[in-house]
């Protein structure tokens, strides 16, 4: 059985470490958050200027003024702090962010990433994901493996306007989760249910399989 | 005696704009966008504006009301999402939009209220970002030339502000306004709490007044929520 998207949250919830500064993207990326580890501290951050993210807030206490990248009504925990645009993006600029994770519609066997434009078709722009591809020091993407007409979305060369060149280390998808090396994608862990024969098919960049495989742990 | 840069309303305060003038607008989708002055603008009905802006605003509200009334000619956003009457513009030509990261529009703004005229930037190196623009490696890494922004007015919303102008904002509706009302030749900013000079505390202000060139205390704040999440009291 291929991941749901609560699983993929929930494996890359795994990789976090004490005391990293996150930044998670819209859709998959924060279901993470969901998932945090017992015993693991780590602190979100906002684009938009929060760093200290908190959950939703109960109903009629949403804040106009307290809101998420993803425009979405959020609170404040004990030690958060609010910033304006040019912070935010510095702290992400100079490297204090230590873990990114971001959705996107292809991801090369080089670790290019593309999630913004579709020519003449979506034209919604790429917020602050150039920004933070260009300069986070562990990106990760959650995504599925194919799009919704089964084109495999692990590729040799994105076929889409990039977003950034050379950035992705991992990918987490529905069917297993992949290291980006020189020899392009390294099949690390598959999903329960799933095959590397699957995994085979459904990747069109360069695959191949950690001697180390093992199922996925959920 | 303190410098008094208080103004009646937003209709004084925008009176000077004029057709083809390039405005940037601070907010982050619906969130801490000078809603008084946006509502002024689109009763002046002045156009042709360049209008750099995080966001464009949804069909019905924020900077969607002067797309609306095809106000704007050129938009400089990094992400306009939500919003049909926008694509319709830009698919069909009526609407110039440059996309550019949202970092890089942050510092631009900044930069410019720095006195710098260009800075080098990371994001966007190796996409169609980097077209045109020239690139320097700096420590074994690739970044863009990117110039300052010059605007002509810069409009921005604070939560209170003082009669000289300076300013302190609520929440994450700062965002964009801090570096965007550096940024402007001429500043307006609209607060919802105006009060005299002496009365906020000079260690709490996020902008020195200097930067701003007219305030005003808005009236009518919608302030309408995008996305409205939450949770329930037993979860």
């Amino acid at each position: 059985m291929a991941l749901t998207k609560e699983q993929i949250a929930q494996r890359i919830a795994r990789e976090l470490k004490n005391g990293y500064y996150v930044n998670l993207g819209i859709g998959i990326p924060t279901l993470v958050a969901n998932y945090i580890p017992a015993g693991i501290n780590v602190e979100l951050q906002s684009e938009n200027g929060l760093l200290g993210m908190g959950p939703f807030p109960f109903e009629g206490e949403e804040d106009a003024d307290l809101i998420n990248a993803g425009k979405q009504t959020v609170t404040t925990l004990p030690g958060s702090v609010f910033f304006d645009s040019a912070v935010s993006f510095g702290m992400i600029r100079a490297g204090r962010i230590d873990f990114t994770v971001l959705g996107a519609m292809e991801v090369s066997e080089k670790g290019d990433i593309a999630n913004w434009k579709i020519p003449g078709k979506m034209v919604k722009g790429m917020g602050g994901a150039m920004d933070l591809v260009a300069s986070a020091k562990n990106i990760i993407v959650a995504m599925q493996h194919t799009d919704p007409r089964g084109n495999s979305k692990l590729l040799s060369t994105c076929t889409l306007p990039l977003t950034g060149v050379g950035c992705v280390k991992k990918v987490v998808t529905d069917l297993g989760v992949f290291d980006i090396i020189e020899e392009g994608f390294c099949c690390i862990e598959y999903a329960q249910g799933v095959t590397i024969d699957e995994i085979k098919t459904k990747t069109a960049g360069r695959l191949t399989i950690s001697a180390d495989v093992k199922e996925m742990a959920i | 005696m303190a410098i008094n840069k208080t103004v009646k309303d937003a209709d004084e305060a925008i009176r000077d704009v004029f057709p083809g003038a390039t405005l940037l607008f601070g907010g982050f989708g619906l969130c801490g966008i000078p809603e008084n002055c946006i509502a002024a603008l689109v009763k002046k009905g002045v156009n042709q504006l360049t209008c750099i802006s995080n966001n464009a605003g949804i069909d019905d509200f924020g900077i969607g009301l002067m797309l609306k009334k095809k106000q704007i000619k050129k938009m400089i956003s990094s992400y306009v999402g939500e919003n049909a009457e926008f694509e319709r513009q830009l698919l069909s030509g009526e609407l110039e939009v440059e996309l550019i990261p949202q970092g890089t529009l942050a510092t631009r703004c900044l930069a410019a209220g720095y006195g710098i005229p260009a800075v080098y930037l990371p994001a966007g190196v190796g996409t169609e970002v980097a077209e045109g623009k020239e690139t320097r490696n700096f420590n074994g890494k690739n970044y863009l030339m990117e110039y300052a922004f010059e605007a002509d007015f810069a409009i921005v919303k604070a939560w209170k502000g003082d009669t000289c102008g300076n300013l302190i904002y609520k929440e994450t509706a700062r965002n964009f306004n801090p570096v965007m009302a550096m940024a402007g030749k001429i500043t307006i900013a609209e607060v919802e709490q105006l009060v005299p000079a002496g009365e906020l505390n000079p260690d709490h202000i996020h902008t020195p007044g200097i930067y701003i060139k007219r305030i005003f205390q808005g009236s009518n704040y919608e302030k309408r929520i995008e996305k409205i999440t939450v949770r329930k009291r037993n979860s």
